[in-house]
């Protein structure tokens, strides 16, 4: 086995023990970019020299007795959509072409302060606009479970990455499940966080107040140790979490029993594939038999949660994506006044689904439109967070498939945005509500493609969350790995 | 059938905090371009911006000094509009719950005072600047444009008030107001010339008596009061022209072009005015709570209204309130300090309104550098109350003082300015002129009285011009009729 198909836990463990060294390990993972890339495409940039110098601090630093904790000299890739200094920064798309930002994001600077070590910045789809990696300006990733299908997205880069074994773990951002969904696709545990709880200081705005970046990860524990890298107050997000940051493993290790777990009526049913229906529901029975009492339990408003986060994401996003404009930075297309050489640029510079999205807020945030549009997607926003309360009441979480298919096939669903929207059903209603959500692994469908299984928690219920993750880890011992690229 | 001008007043006022709105960069003007810049007020991906609490402290203090009621809870949105000198193309303003609103101030204008209503006062963040090369500086003839973003963020307070001014003398008195109070504050240079305040004002016309509000024109580029009061009634005297000739007026941006002495409207299309306010998702609601309210008002310096009120209570009448009021604060500070030492408030505001403005504008001295100190100015005020001083030798003993030579006596003595106040001195002054000036008094006796002018010219002539020329009239006159 290469030291690429370590967990961060298994590597950091090994780097103390000094079996193999950060630059081992680095040079491991670089390696095995170098044999998947040409197929899967989940970079965008390698940073082979920024990665080994990194790598040759943090053995020199473990060296002299300089511990930094569990990432200490572990391969970390990065979405590219998190600003990197004087690394190039796309969010795949043209109109950043050639973009390096003068700072690092919040989290990149605290996973760098934690001794981890960016090896690059992963594919997604153009500004995390989608659930397939297609949309990218730089062409789709490929899942290394199956080079014909989609790893998911929009963090689709970071998750083909972490399945093929280019990076240990990585960060991804969740708008509407864009973390959980490809973790799920690509057998990989994701975490989207309570909102607040990770500084969104540096993620490029897609839809500001749903953005939440988070870890995908080989297992939960690994998803703990980058979370606990990256989460904590950050004075320069005023809507970042200003308390105390919650213990997440305060409660590993206590199992199941007794706990109120509840099904979700509005995430089953038509829709769903059987492998993946049956999967989860044969993982709820397990839970059942360790102790926990289950219940169905309706949230009505998940009907039109979809409805809602697409009027919510594309307004925000219509306003957030405007600085692209060719004034400062980016693509510059000229034209003949300032008005067209702005509107060129972005006609130009921006893809096709980014720019239905900008379409589409601009819209629903127009004068005679406003109401019926963003401020009723609003309303139904406050009543869903009603919902998550009313259930909460009853049960102490909620499950459900993550996505309600496997990963489906390459261009399957390109030319059907309502189709690709489907994708996120079951990830977005903790968007809107702002609460934490995981996605783990369970098994594999008769094509042997992962299937995953989302548990959602009340804000800053972490805790809690990871306990009932690490049992459903537990339980369902998923230790496969990707087949579809020959390392 | 006569017309009746309706005119509100918007007013950006530019906060002089230490930092942006949302960043830490410089607020400081005059530098070279784009040195007080960085990601979050350019607008780079992923930046985000963070409150100033100063400025928040700052526009409340603005809407409590304009009578507002504050909102507990107030809500930054997000106005969108492409411009190249707007770094995200959206300015986070306020929309619905602006930080202060309701609110009214008082001018007066001719001896009337009126009411006008403040709709609101809410913060948002400057605008970069452009500068266009060729093409007369046009930005539709320009070959390129330079873009300096040091202004960009820089924290901006609106207020809008009402459509109650009914004149361009009430609009111009409104603005004066205004700019006494931000700058009564600290919280603005509230300089126009430099922008650091800008008024446009919205301006219609109906029919005396009419309720209906007519077509409105806005106006911009009034850089002084004088412009801004010129321009009003410009556009006023324009838009009754053309009604009265049948036409239509169309609602428009007009800017004013000072040398004309003309509004001209825009050759630009009127771009929509739909901004698509929405909720700015960067940042949380800002609550302004009781407490903190009573903290900021508890700092805030006695206001304009307030002082002229108090200056009324001292007797000092209305345009020389009005005047103490709009003077330097060290003079100010002078004043009160005379009226504690004893010296009559009238007097002293007189004195100060009147000369000692002039002296330090006439030698251009910074006032608070003028040597007179309120004991001083008691001291001058209760010598001329005592006849010891002429008005005119009072002027000189002013001088004197602000030049620091001394208390007033001191300087009357060194420059021999007393007034003789001993009754006996005089007397035997004009006996001797009496005595001396036989033919005259005659002419006084045959009933030629006007005579009696010579006669006081000659004993000031005798004592040095430093005896009361109207006890000395006295004086004559009666020793003439009693004789
Ligand atoms: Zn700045």
């Amino acid at each position: 086995m290469s030291l690429a198909d370590l967990t961060i836990t298994e590597a950091a463990r090994g780097l103390r023990e000094r079996r193999f060294s950060s630059r081992e390990l680095v040079d491991a993972v670089l390696e095995r970019a170098a044999q998947t890339e040409a197929e899967l495409h989940a970079y965008l940039t390698l940073d082979h020299e920024g990665a080994r110098r990194a790598a040759d601090q943090a053995d020199e630093e473990l060296a002299s007795g300089t511990d930094r904790g569990p990432l200490h000299g572990i391969p970390i890739a990065l979405k590219d959509n998190l600003c990197t200094s004087g690394v190039e920064t796309t969010c795949a798309s043209q109109i950043l072409a050639g973009y390096h930002p003068p700072y690092d994001a919040t989290a990149v600077r605290r996973l760098r302060e934690a001794g981890a070590v960016p090896v690059g910045k992963t594919n997604l789809d153009e500004f995390a606009m989608g659930s397939s990696t297609e949309n990218s300006a730089y062409g789709p990733t490929r899942n290394p479970w199956d080079p014909d299908r989609v790893p998911g997205g929009s963090s689709g880069g970071s998750a083909a990455a972490v399945a093929a074994g280019s990076a240990l773990g990585a960060l991804g951002s969740d708008t509407g499940g864009s973390i959980r969904q490809p973790a799920s696709l690509c057998g990989l545990v994701g975490v989207k966080p309570t909102y607040g709880l990770v500084s969104r200081y540096g993620l490029v705005a897609f839809a500001s107040s749903l953005d939440q970046i988070g870890p995908l990860a080989r297992t939960v524990e690994d998803a703990i140790a980058i979370l606990e890298a990256i989460a904590g107050h950050d004075p320069a997000d005023a809507t970042s979490w200003a308390g105390e940051v919650p213990d997440f493993r305060a409660e590993l290790g206590r199992g199941v029993e007794g706990l109120r777990i509840g099904t979700v009526t509005e995430l089953s049913g038509d829709g769903y594939e059987p492998a993946v229906s049956e999967a989860v529901a044969s993982m709820v029975a397990e839970l059942e038999a360790r102790g926990a009492r289950v219940e169905e339990v309706s949230l009505p408003t998940f009907d039109v949660a979809l409805s809602a986060y697409y009027l919510i994401a594309p307004a925000e996003a219509s306003a957030n994506l405007a600085r692209f404009d060719g004034v400062r930075y980016g693509l510059r297309v000229p034209g003949a006044t300032t008005e067209e050489m702005m509107a060129r640029t972005r006609a130009e510079g921006f893809g096709p689904e980014v720019i239905r999205r900008i379409l589409l807020g601009t819209y629903a945030l127009s004068a005679g439109y406003y109401d019926a549009f963003y401020g009723q997607a609003h309303r139904v926003r406050t009543l869903i967070a009603r919902d998550f309360a009313r259930a909460y009441e009853r049960v102490d979480v909620l499950v459900s498939p993550t996505s309600p298919t496997v990963a489906f096939p390459i261009g399957e669903r390109t030319e059907d945005p309502l189709a690709m929207y489907l994708s996120d059903i079951c990830t977005i209603p903790s968007n809107l509500a702002g609460h934490p959500a995981i996605s783990i692994p369970i098994g594999l469908d008769d094509a042997g493609l992962p299937i995953g299984f989302q548990v959602m928690a009340p804000a800053l219920a972490e805790p809690l969350l990871f306990r009932v993750a690490a049992e459903v880890e537990r339980i369902a011992g998923f230790d496969a790995r990707p087949t579809g690229v020959a390392p | 059938m006569s017309w009746e001008p309706v005119i509100g007043i918007e007013v950006h006022v530019e906060l002089r905090t230490d930092s942006k709105m949302f960043c830490g960069c410089a607020v400081s003007f005059g530098e070279e371009p784009n040195v007080n810049i960085c990601p979050v007020c350019l607008g780079l991906p992923g930046s985000l911006p963070v409150p100033n609490r100063r400025a928040i402290e700052w526009i409340t203090e603005i809407g409590l000094a304009l009578n507002c009621r504050i909102s507990p809870v107030s809500v930054f949105h997000r106005k969108n509009y492409f411009y190249a000198d707007l770094p995200k193309n959206y300015q986070i303003s306020q929309y619905d719950v602006p930080v202060a609103h309701d609110g009214w101030l008082e001018i007066t204008v001719d001896g009337a005072t009126r009411r006008i209503g403040i709709e609101r006062a809410h913060m948002e963040e400057d605008t970069g600047k452009s500068i266009h090369l060729g093409g007369g500086g046009r930005i539709h003839s320009a070959e390129a444009t330079l873009l300096d973003f040091n202004r960009a963020g820089v924290p901006l307070v609106e207020v809008v008030s009402r459509p109650d001014l009914r004149s361009a003398a009430e609009a111009r008195a409104y603005a004066q107001e205004l700019r006494a109070i931000v700058a009564e504050l600290g919280v603005s240079d509230a300089r126009l010339e430099e922008g650091s305040i800008r008024f446009d004002a919205n301006v219609s016309v109906r029919r005396s008596g009419s309720e209906d509000f007519g077509t409105k024109v806005e106006i911009k580029n009034m850089n002084s009061f004088r412009s801004l009061e010129r321009a009003i009634d410009f556009e006023i005297a324009r838009q009754v022209d053309v009604l009265e000739a049948g036409g239509v007026l169309v609602q428009e941006t007009r800017h004013w072009d000072e040398e004309a002495g003309v509004t001209r409207g825009m050759r630009t299309k009127e771009g929509s005015s739909d901004y698509r306010y929405f909720t700015e998702p960067d940042l949380v609601p800002m609550v302004i709570d009781e407490r903190w309210q009573d903290e900021i008002r508890a700092r805030m310096p006695e206001l304009p209204a307030a002082r002229r009120a108090r200056y009324r209570g001292l007797g000092v009448d209305p345009q020389t309130a009005g005047a103490l009021v709009g003077a330097p604060e060290a003079f100010r500070r002078l004043f009160d300090e005379a009226v504690e030492a004893g010296a009559d408030a009238r007097a002293v505001a007189n004195w100060i309104t009147g000369e000692l403005v002039a002296w330090a504008r006439r030698e251009a001295v910074d006032p608070s550098t003028v040597a007179v100190t309120g004991a001083g100015l008691a001291e001058l005020v209760a010598m001329v109350a005592a006849g010891e001083l002429s008005a005119s030798a009072a002027k000189d003993v002013l001088d004197g003082m602000a030049r620091g030579e001394g208390s007033a006596r001191q300087v009357a003595e060194s420059r021999d300015l007393l007034q003789i106040t001993d009754r006996g001195a005089i007397e035997s002054a004009v006996d001797e002129v009496l005595a001396e000036q036989v033919e005259a008094v005659q002419r006084y006796r045959s009933g030629e009285t006007k005579v009696v002018g010579f006669l006081v010219g000659q004993v000031m002539r005798a004592t040095g011009g430093k005896a009361d020329p109207r006890a000395v009239n006295e004086l004559i006159r009666a020793k003439l009729d009693e004789a």
